[in-house]
């Protein structure tokens, strides 16, 4: 493997495991994170800090972006003791769980680190999105409409 | 003469308080929690949200409570607390085509891709009040249709319909104005009209829509799509060098489809009006979409013959916050300036008895 593409799937492992970690329940991570039994050291560089987010759409869904309106959201960077940083961003305020993302993000930069946290934060995290997604779309899909044509006439 | 007056402080504490004791009623009924207020007034929340331009439930259930249930004082609020955080940045524009649907009907296509999916929708009810919902009677959970999750194409992307409907705009790549940041101007873009209707009132935007359907500024509209759900917000983090979701919101979009006739700047087509709300707030994306397209006029080359295609007219006055601002400070003291006009309307009217006395002519009409 070439060393770009190293890079390019270390990053996409950590954006992956960051949209997780934001999308994620709260208290689930905090539970998973408990299970784990570890606390690292770490010094707050940033945050977590609670502020507004620009969000925007496109015109017709597809055309020139627009701006939609305002979201709140937390941020936070953290050091651990060895000097990686991590860094996080959630929408909303929970600084507890930001600050939490980004100790993950830190510590996830060890190899060994993020697969242990792959496996008890982040995919319990990611399960428990994918069922929810499931349930509501399985409660919307019973919704759907199915048409079908009445036969009219004598023959 | 000028008196300057004082002697409110004892009035505006104990008023203050007043509206505290009553605000929380009756002590031996439970207080509402924030909660309560998210899940089961959940609608109001989402007016809320879009209309203080703030996406944040929990904020705006605090707000409605604070509000005592006043949606307007509720947005004001919202408001006010929006200017106490600072801006971290600007979202990625999100992607309704990815939206995990919870509601998604078209009026124009039977059989769209997708399907129409009618979500938990006050459509087709009797509107005959329920006396169970007086007490807490237990709700069955919601049917389920297990399958793969909802996700469905825009109608927008569906249809090119050799194109009799107008596509979406050229996704220029330039910044998008920001009206929270730079004062309004007119003749104004179609970036930050967009962005005011989203924030604006959902009565007026909604008179207005309707103005246009009864004739003022006729568009001949249908509801090509409206689609409700959430979509995934992401930011671009520099300190990581890539975009990072930061978390969902719910929004309804509306894609109105316009019936028109041509004009020396276009050909007769199908044209396009473009709805985006926080929450579930079908009502209001319906509106926007509506006011969108009739203020496209310009654009479009339609004559400006009706209030709704009049931008200036519709985007000064669709902010309830403004709009209640310059209305309800006219509750303030005013005495001095009432003394002053009294004063002249005196003069005025001693000046007019005075000449109808002598037998003068009268003047047509004054103000």
């Amino acid at each position: 493997m070439s060393a770009s593409n190293l890079i390019n799937d270390r990053a996409e492992a950590r954006r992956r495991r960051l949209s997780v970690l934001a999308q994620g329940d709260a208290a689930l991570l905090a539970e998973c994170w408990d299970g784990l039994g570890i606390d690292p050291e770490c010094e707050l560089v940033r945050g977590p800090e609670t502020g507004l987010v620009a969000l925007r759409g496109r015109m017709g869904g597809g055309g020139a972006p627009f701006n939609l309106g305002e979201a709140t959201a937390t941020r936070a960077t953290v050091r651990l003791a060895d000097g990686r940083t991590g860094h996080a961003m959630v929408l909303g305020r929970d600084q507890a769980k930001v600050k939490l993302a980004a100790v993950i993000d830190a510590l996830a930069q060890d190899e060994t680190m993020a697969a242990r946290l792959d496996d008890a934060v982040i995919a319990p995290l990611e399960a428990a999105i994918t069922k929810r997604d499931r349930d509501r779309a399985a409660e919307t899909a019973a919704t759907k409409v199915d048409f079908f044509t009445m036969v009219r006439g004598d023959d | 003469m000028y008196v300057a007056v004082k002697g409110g402080e004892k009035a505006i504490r104990n008023a203050h308080r007043l509206l505290a004791d009553r605000r929380r009623g009756d002590r031996s009924v439970p207080a509402l929690t924030l909660t309560q207020i998210t899940c089961q007034l959940a609608l109001a929340i989402d007016r809320v949200m879009s209309e203080g331009a703030l996406y944040d439930r929990d904020l705006a259930a605090l707000a409605v409570k604070q509000a005592r249930g006043d949606m307007i004082e509720a947005i004001f609020l919202v408001r006010a607390y929006r200017t106490t955080l600072p801006r971290f940045g600007y979202s990625e524009p999100v992607d309704t085509g990815a939206m995990h649907i919870e509601r998604r009907i078209s009026a124009t296509y039977k059989d769209l891709p997708g399907g129409q999916m009618l979500g938990p929708t006050f459509d087709y009810t009797h509107r005959l009040l329920d006396p169970e919902l007086a007490g807490d009677a237990a709700v069955p959970d919601a049917e389920r249709r297990d399958g793969e999750p909802a996700r469905a194409m825009r109608v927008s992307d569906i249809l090119a319909q050799d194109g009799l409907i107008e596509g979406d705009c050229d996704a220029q790549t330039e910044m998008p104005g920001d009206i929270t940041r730079e004062p309004m101007e007119f003749p104004m873009e179609r970036d930050t009209r967009l962005q005011s209707l989203s924030r604006g009132d959902e009565g007026f935007l909604l008179a207005l829509a309707y103005s246009t359907q009864r004739g003022y500024a006729r568009s001949h509209p249908f509801a090509g799509e409206i689609r409700i759900g959430e979509v995934e917000v992401a930011v671009d983090m520099p300190e990581l060098g890539f975009a990072v979701t930061i978390g969902r919101v719910q929004l309804t979009e509306c894609q109105m489809i316009n019936q028109f006739k041509g004009s020396s700047k276009a050909p007769p087509q199908f044209t396009r009006g473009y709805g985006l709300v926080f929450g579930q707030s079908e009502r209001k994306a319906m509106a926007m979409a509506l006011c969108d397209r009739a203020m496209r006029a310009r654009e479009l080359g339609e004559d400006i013959v009706a209030p709704a295609q009049d931008e200036e007219f519709v985007i000064s006055h669709c902010d309830n916050v403004q709009a209640s601002g310059f209305v309800e400070h006219l509750k303030l003291p005013h005495y001095v300036d009432f003394q002053a006009e009294l004063e002249l309307v005196r003069t005025m009217r001693a000046e007019h008895e005075s000449r109808r006395d002598a037998g003068e002519p009268m003047p047509e009409a004054a103000e």
